[in-house]
């Protein structure tokens, strides 16, 4: 059992979120380096927030050229379970992992705050029983506008793939989408940050029933021994 | 004098003959040129012209100021065998670097981008975050957390809204994408920065003592390496343009103004890092910052007592055609010097290899004491490195007492006839002052910066100092921050308002919880050669070396930024002080927002009195005069050790200094926090002789801390055995209402009213046209 954290060139939370799993839940976590061609036994593959290849074209446009994303792409073909916070949940969507595109935030300016954020029912796992209704995760992006054309928002609608949504929007985000997972409900993204509210002096610590919530839908026993 | 005794260069343009029209465009004296030649014992060429210009300008050689900087304490008195020594002190590398126990260190240091910054905002900014994160991590520490200092001209200019806009979109760009947190900072505006704003970055980074890495080429043979990004034209002589007024032809100079790639700085971080981490293989290591390649050769060199030669067709190059002269002075960032052990240069490339980044072996050390440059296998230059380090002049600089002073200083509210506030007045004059951009909100500029990467941030951007959890190893502790300086205070007074900037800024940490450690200063002065200038400088540095010695806080390093100068005059004086402090318990962190209803109020350190200096001289009635605010060092330090005391007994819930705005501002910002908390005083047992004074005075030592009902005689008790006046001045009550009540009048105000004026001011301000 093991948890795969991904560092691109110009990943910056990559540290953050080996901590969230290796100390917020106590589980065994790895980095793999985005030059590796393969992904070894994981159990969950997260792709972390930041400034892949400096993000200078669009945002996770280079990055999903990186060697090791074909591997990721086999891995969730394959029913494995794959987590893109922030820049990963831009590189899943370049990827075509997940639907939709993430463009500037309205404002045209970055922003960092914390997020009241709607809980979905979207699945057995992620839901408002298994997550409370509302939780606060802190932002931190200048393009987190996410963007889907209407036959995929019917599409989203219908498959109940919205997970998140903002209670005020920040960025001016379709329908308020803070996060969605792919149809087959093994690829999550979101633009929050999980990441920073695990720890008992940040906004929240709802990142950790986030990283359950997430685990859950392929290892409930996993997430019972860390509970 | 004979003539160049090296060979011409390559690039015919580099041999003219060095005439005094050249010099002079060089920014060299007469006099500094004799020096010159008598150092090489011929005419410099033009590139050894152009090494010299930049390594004597002020950015790089002090040479105004350094016997001033030689009046700061080093080394902390009350340092212990584990706990607060100075491992690398201020001057001797590119940061210092102070001792935080269990193997611990950390490393940090402010430094300006004035003046690029005024031409090109954006870019300048940026810049001068990269430049100071490399002087941390070319210590061998990882870079933890940023602040910044920025001073600007008033909102209502559409000039000072473009600055503004592009400063902070700068600082996010960079700081966001590397990944380092901006955790903190101040931001002023006033008019004597209009077209000439100040940007002072600080980095701070933590390393073991085991990993502390010095700018030193050393070992006959060693091979030098060029590491990161290639060599371009950009920032051509930045040094020298920096010790230079600006004037309307500065536009001129933009490609002085260098060009920041966060993303290079990133992989640079990490493989830097990376290959420090590799035991023995970096012998020293030091950043291209001002003056690039030239700096970083001659200072390693002349640290080292070694010499360097280097192989110009050997540097990686963004642009075909490139002589000496623009190689040697181009300011392209991302740029590292590194001296590696001989026999092992397939680790270092290696450990770039992967990472994609140049490492180009381009130079070996020597044992002759010089700098050698070669191009096309020529000699193009060959200096003494200690004649461009230890060898640059140094300046006494003539010091008159400016005439305004005389004024200022003798000016009173009763001599000058100033009407006290009458009911209306001080009504108006509250939310006057709570939405002046000085004193509102910062909001809009701190979430434009990622100020949560790295999951360390305690206590968020908006309250006295912000709280940084550092993960040591598998430990960690924790630290506090604060930037502080009040340029007004600085302009009545200079040694004075230096004195005030640090302990504001000492208060500022104790009201965190923290324990001050040491500092790191930025000198933000005019043109040095102006004796009125001088006279403010050499004021301000006394002022700070004498209350950074009665505090025992050492200075561990910091940066010189003069010609601080628009065709208008110079800025207000401001030596920038930010000082590290240190939380011994995770449950002493204090923050300046109440959080619930009920509490006591209780003012430390009496009313206050004076007018003079304060923003409501300023905002009200448009006045910058009369003395700086009293400061007592003694009173000051007992308040400090009382509210130290009373916070790690656990009785303080919040705790505001007085500042800027005064004593009803402080009590207000502690509402801010949370929704629907208000707040009843009773001031009329307080004496002032004046209202406006007592409201919105700004008298040092003060200040708020909300305590428990239970708890108020414990404090009340311990203030009395301390000396300190404390006050209970009120409660924290449900609801919206602000009602003061003093000996004279009564005064109510919504709290939500003032709130959304002064979260949203600056914002509103900025959604006004700005230029470009």
């Amino acid at each position: 059992m093991n948890i795969a954290v991904l560092q691109f060139p110009g990943s910056n939370c990559d540290q953050d979120a080996f901590q969230l799993f290796a100390g917020g839940l106590g589980l065994p976590t790895r980095f793999v380096w985005h030059k590796d061609t393969r992904l070894g036994e994981a159990d969950l593959v997260v792709l972390p927030g930041g400034f892949a290849y400096g993000d200078y074209l669009r945002c996770g446009a280079i990055a999903r050229f990186s060697p090791v994303m074909a591997a990721v792409g086999e891995y969730a073909r394959r029913g494995g379970l794959v987590l893109g916070i922030c820049n990963g949940f831009q590189i899943l969507c370049e990827a075509g992992l997940l639907p939709g595109a993430l463009i500037r935030n309205s404002s045209l300016e970055f922003r960092c705050m914390t997020c009241g954020l709607a809980v979905e029912d979207a699945g057995p796992a992620f839901n408002p029983g298994t997550l409370g209704a509302r939780i606060r995760l802190p932002i931190g992006h200048g393009e987190g506008n996410y963007r889907i054309d209407e036959a995929g928002r019917e599409r989203l609608a219908a498959n109940r793939q919205v997970i998140l949504r903002y209670v005020d929007n920040p960025n001016g985000s379709l329908d308020n989408i803070a996060g969605v997972r792919n149809e087959a409900g093994n690829v999550f993204g979101m633009m929050p940050h999980p990441d920073r509210a695990f720890e008992r002096f940040h906004p929240s610590r709802d990142g950790i029933s986030v990283a359950r919530a997430i685990l859950s839908v392929r290892h409930p026993d996993l997430v019972r021994k860390t509970a | 004098m004979k003539r160049a005794g090296l060979p011409p260069n390559p690039d015919p343009v580099l041999n003219q003959p060095i005439t005094p029209e050249l010099v002079r465009k060089h920014g060299l004296l007469p006099g500094e040129i004799e020096q010159v030649r008598g150092h090489l014992g011929r005419d410099p060429t033009l590139t050894e012209l152009g090494i010299f210009s930049v390594m004597w300008s002020e950015h790089c050689s002090y040479k105004n100021t350094r016997p001033l900087l030689k009046g700061f304490p080093t080394e902390k008195v009350g340092a212990t065998a584990d706990f607060g020594r100075v491992l690398v002190r201020a001057g001797e590398e590119n940061a210092g670097i102070i001792d935080v126990g269990d193997g611990w260190a950390i490393a940090f240091k402010i430094e300006s981008h004035n003046h690029p910054s005024a031409i090109e905002p954006f870019e300048g900014a940026a810049t001068g975050v990269g430049g100071i994160i490399r002087d941390i991590f070319t210590m061998g520490a990882r870079p933890v957390l940023l602040t910044n200092s920025l001073r600007f001209g008033e909102l209502d200019s559409p000039v000072t809204r473009r600055l503004l806009r592009g400063v902070v979109a700068g600082i996010a760009h960079y700081g966001n994408c590397v990944g380092v947190p901006t955790v903190g900072g101040d931001v002023y505006f006033d008019r004597s920065y209009e077209g000439n704003p100040l940007v002072n970055a600080l980095c701070l980074g933590t390393l073991r003592h085991d990993q502390i890495r010095k700018g030193r080429a050393t070992g006959l043979g060693n091979p030098v390496y060029y590491v990161g990004a290639a060599t371009g034209r950009d920032g051509l002589g930045g040094a020298a343009f920096a010790s230079r007024e600006l004037s309307a032809e500065s536009a001129a100079d933009r490609p002085a103004v260098q060009k920041g790639d966060p993303f290079m700085e990133k992989l640079l971080i990490e493989a830097c890092l990376e290959m420090m981490a590799v035991p023995g293989l970096v012998v020293g290591i030091q950043d291209m910052g001002a003056a690039g390649l030239t700096c970083s050769t001659c200072e390693t060199a002349s640290r080292g007592g070694a010499g360097i030669e280097i192989e110009l067709d050997r540097v990686p190059q963004r642009e075909p055609g490139m002589n000496s002269y623009e190689i040697m002075l181009s300011e392209s960032q991302e740029r590292m010097l590194v001296i590696v052990q001989a026999g092992r240069e397939r680790e270092i490339e290696d450990v770039f290899a992967k990472w994609d980044l140049h490492a180009a072996r381009v130079g070996s050390v020597t044992d002759t004491g010089r700098m050698l440059v070669r191009h096309h296998g020529i000699d193009v230059a060959d200096i003494p490195a200690s004649a461009l380090t230890d060898g640059a002049p140094v300046y006494q600089r003539e010091a008159t007492r400016p005439a305004y002073l005389d004024e200022t200083s003798r000016w009173t509210p009763a001599a000058a006839g100033l009407p006290d506030l009458d009911l209306a007045g001080v009504q108006a004059a509250l939310p006057r002052l709570l939405w002046n951009p000085t004193i509102a909100s910062k909001r809009w500029i701190y979430r434009q910066y990622d100020h949560m990467v790295q999951h360390g941030t305690v206590v968020e951007p908006g309250s006295d100092a912000a709280v940084v959890r550092l993960r040591l190893g598998a430990g960690e502790k924790f630290i506090a921050i604060s930037n502080d300086c009040n340029g007004r205070y600085c302009y009545l007074n200079p040694r004075r308002g230096a004195m005030i900037a640090m302990v504001e800024c000492l208060r500022n940490l104790v009201c965190s919880g923290a324990t001050p450690l040491a500092m790191t200063d930025n000198l933000n002065f005019g043109n040095p050669y102006k004796p009125e200038n001088f006279y403010q400088l050499k004021e301000c540095v006394a002022g700070l070396a004498e209350a950074c010695r009665f505090f025992d806080v050492p200075v561990v390093g910091g940066n010189v930024s003069l010609y601080n100068e628009s065709p208008e005059g110079a800025i207000d004086p401001t030596p920038t002080v930010s000082v590290v402090g240190f939380i011994e318990d995770e449950a002493h962190i204090t923050r300046q927002f109440v959080r619930v209803a009920g509490v006591r109020l209780i003012l430390l350190g009496g009313a206050p009195t004076e007018l003079g200096g304060s923003q409501f001289l300023g905002i009200v009635h448009r006045k910058k005069t009369g003395d700086a605010p009293a400061v007592d060092f003694a009173a000051e330090r007992s308040l400090q050790d009382l509210l130290l005391g009373q916070i790690r007994a656990g009785r303080v819930g919040a705790a505001h200094d007085l500042s800027e705005g005064g004593l009803l501002v402080a009590v207000c910002e502690m509402l801010f926090g949370h929704d629907n908390l208000g707040a009843a005083l009773d001031l009329s047992a307080l004496e002032s002789a004046r209202q406006d004074a007592l409201l919105f005075g700004e008298s040092q030592g003060r200040v708020v801390i909300s305590v428990a009902g239970a708890d108020v005689q414990a404090v009340l008790a311990a203030a009395r055995a301390s000396g300190v006046p404390a006050d209970p001045i009120g409660e924290v009550t449900a609801g919206v209402r602000f009602a003061v009540r003093t000996a004279t009048a009564s005064h109510e105000w919504s709290v939500p009213g003032l709130r959304a004026g002064w979260e949203t001011s600056i914002e509103t301000a900025m959604k006004r046209p700005g230029l470009g």
